[in-house]
């Protein structure tokens, strides 16, 4: 259908897409997480691991990575109940860095020379299914009694507390199953690209996931959506300037912060 | 042996110290999480290196030349990315996505220029080192703890003594307030800017110094550990920072000496993480500066 370019753009897209939403859902919540890529390494050598390993069909390792995210997002969700604005932010950084130092020493999943050999299972198909999906689910959401739980405790913790919304469950909740979605972001990831190292999830994937949700606009996931498709689009537009493409991005990033501080599509409140 | 490791993590705890009394600082000004000051510190390394390479400098040409582009550095990022933001009253995350291109942007313009690999001073400058019964205390080593004693010193006669520096810490307390009071705060946010990167610059020529190798992606870990030891002395508290330093570094260092010596980056974080679930808001941390 597409050549090998258009589809291998896609399918980062697609990932990205995921990654965003990843991220968007605790920060509907007021919950900032810069070490999304923590998460997703999980899912990535979860999944590989059992694929490789032990020769597990795709869709159960994904479903696997995807849980084991889960779980680890539940220990990290509980220092979020008490630790918020900026030391949350720079907390979920060292979880991001301990989570990278784990896999870079861990015999099993190759440590710093990386896991390879991994089945190419990853199809734009799967990835177009999984991504409606999602759109569709966080589209019912935000008009859920849930949803509606989930913007009370960003606009106002106590309030929300007081009108008998469940904050532990609500953020455990978010942080755990944005977990989740990292480590499925992960397990794609991994089963298309077919080498992983500790290197491709650290800070800078971070990062990255980090800026798409704050460049799309943190108002709504629309613009978490719209931020994936930038990021990943623009060095691939830039291709062009060769080696000066990421000096170009790092100064894109900053214009565009300069001249739409609120994000694409974000609104001002 | 404890003795040495003791030495040693105060060594490199107090250039953790340096980096994170950068952060403090900038983030009590401004509530800004300045995500690029790793980077300001590698580019301080890189001057402290061309000082001593193309100049043929010696130690204290390069501090004083990786002190000086640092604060150059400092002052064009505050100037450009920064700045435009802030007048435009944006999205309070807007900055701190800013200085993530201004991180980019660095890295990758050192990178093309003096290329993407690991670069050492060019002769070992550990001159001579001393034997004092168990401990070897080297020349490079007391450098640095002269260095940033001095730093130290003088920023907190800086902060406490001069009317610049009652002025910032008015800042810090509340920008609206200050700016009533006369202060100009435009100009106080700058300084804070030079004075923060001075010292990121100065602890980038002592770590490469002390480790003999510089690379233009060193800013990430020094960056995220400097990021680590501002949590654990409380946000906006230059003593704090100087403490989360010293802890992150002996933190370090002795998980080398007594544990596996392969987990010692995730050490400094388990210890930070354990710290905050105690006390959420850092060691000497209050109410105040909580949310970003």
């Amino acid at each position: 259908m597409f050549d090998q370019y258009t589809e291998s753009v896609l399918i980062f897209m697609l990932i990205n897409v995921v990654l965003a939403l990843s991220l968007y859902l605790p920060v509907s919540a007021g919950l900032l997480s810069l070490g999304q890529g923590g998460f997703m390494a999980i899912g990535a050598y979860t999944s590989s691991y059992l694929t490789v390993t032990f020769a597990w069909p795709f869709l159960a390792a994904l479903v696997a990575g995807g849980l084991a995210a889960f779980l680890v997002g539940v220990i990290v969700g509980f220092p979020a109940l008490r630790i918020k604005g900026v030391y949350l932010i720079i907390l979920t950084m060292g979880f991001g860095e301990i989570v990278r130092v784990f896999f870079l020493n861990f015999e099993r999943t190759g440590a710093a020379s990386g896991l390879g050999g991994i089945p190419g299972h990853t199809t734009l198909p799967w990835l177009i299914a999984v991504v409606a999906v999602l759109l569709a689910g966080f589209w019912q959401l935000r008009r859920s009694r849930m949803g509606r739980a989930i913007a009370a405790v960003r606009e106002d913790e106590l309030a929300a507390e007081i009108i008998g919304i469940n904050l532990t469950r609500v953020k455990i909740a978010v942080f755990a199953i944005g977990g989740a979605l990292a480590g499925l972001a992960g397990g794609f990831y991994a089963h298309y690209a077919s080498f992983i190292d500790p290197a491709q999830f650290g800070f800078h994937r971070s990062a990255e996931i980090f800026i798409m949700v704050l460049l799309g606009g943190m108002g709504n996931f629309i613009g978490a959506t719209l931020g994936a498709v930038t990021v990943t689009l623009l060095p691939e537009v830039l291709r062009f300037l060769q080696d000066w493409r990421m000096t170009f991005f790092g100064t894109l990033l900053i214009v565009m912060m300069i001249l739409r501080p609120w994000g694409l599509v974000g609104a001002r409140r | 042996m404890l003795e040495q490791q003791v030495l040693n993590g105060v060594m490199l705890g107090s250039t953790y110290a340096l980096i994170a009394i950068g952060y403090t600082l900038i983030f009590g000004v401004l509530h800004l999480v300045h995500l690029a000051h790793g980077e300001v510190f590698m580019v301080g390394a890189f001057a402290g290196l061309m000082a001593v390479r193309f100049a043929g400098g010696d130690v204290f040409m390069a501090i004083v030349f990786g002190l000086a582009a640092a604060a150059a550095a400092g002052a064009l990022v505050e100037l450009l990315a920064i700045r435009p933001i802030r007048r435009r009253k944006g999205h309070s995350l807007a900055p701190m996505i800013s200085t993530i291109g201004v991180g980019i942007v660095l890295q990758e313009v050192v990178a093309r220029t003096f290329g993407a690999e690991q670069v050492g001073f060019p002769h070992r400058m550990e001159a001579t080192s001393w034997h004092v019964g168990t401990i070897t205390v080297s020349s490079v080593q007391l450098l640095i703890l002269g260095v940033s004693i001095v730093l130290m010193v003088a920023l907190h006669l800086f902060v406490t003594r001069t009317r610049l520096g009652m002025a910032m810490r008015a800042t810090a307390e509340s920008a609206s307030i200050a700016h009533t009071l006369g202060i100009r705060s435009e100009r106080i946010v700058l300084l804070t800017f030079v004075i923060a990167s001075a010292l990121g610059g100065a602890a980038g020529v002592l770590v490469g110094l002390s480790f003999n190798a510089i690379s233009p992606f060193m800013g990430i870990d020094m960056g995220i550990k400097g990021l680590a030891a501002m949590l654990l002395g409380g946000l906006g508290n230059i003593y704090g920072a100087m403490l989360g330093g010293l802890i992150i570094g002996m933190a370090e260092v002795l998980s080398v000496a007594y544990l596996a010596s392969s987990y010692r980056d995730a050490f400094a974080f388990i210890i930070m993480i354990a710290v905050l679930l105690l006390r959420p808001r850092g060691i000497f941390g209050s109410l105040h500066h909580v949310e970003g």
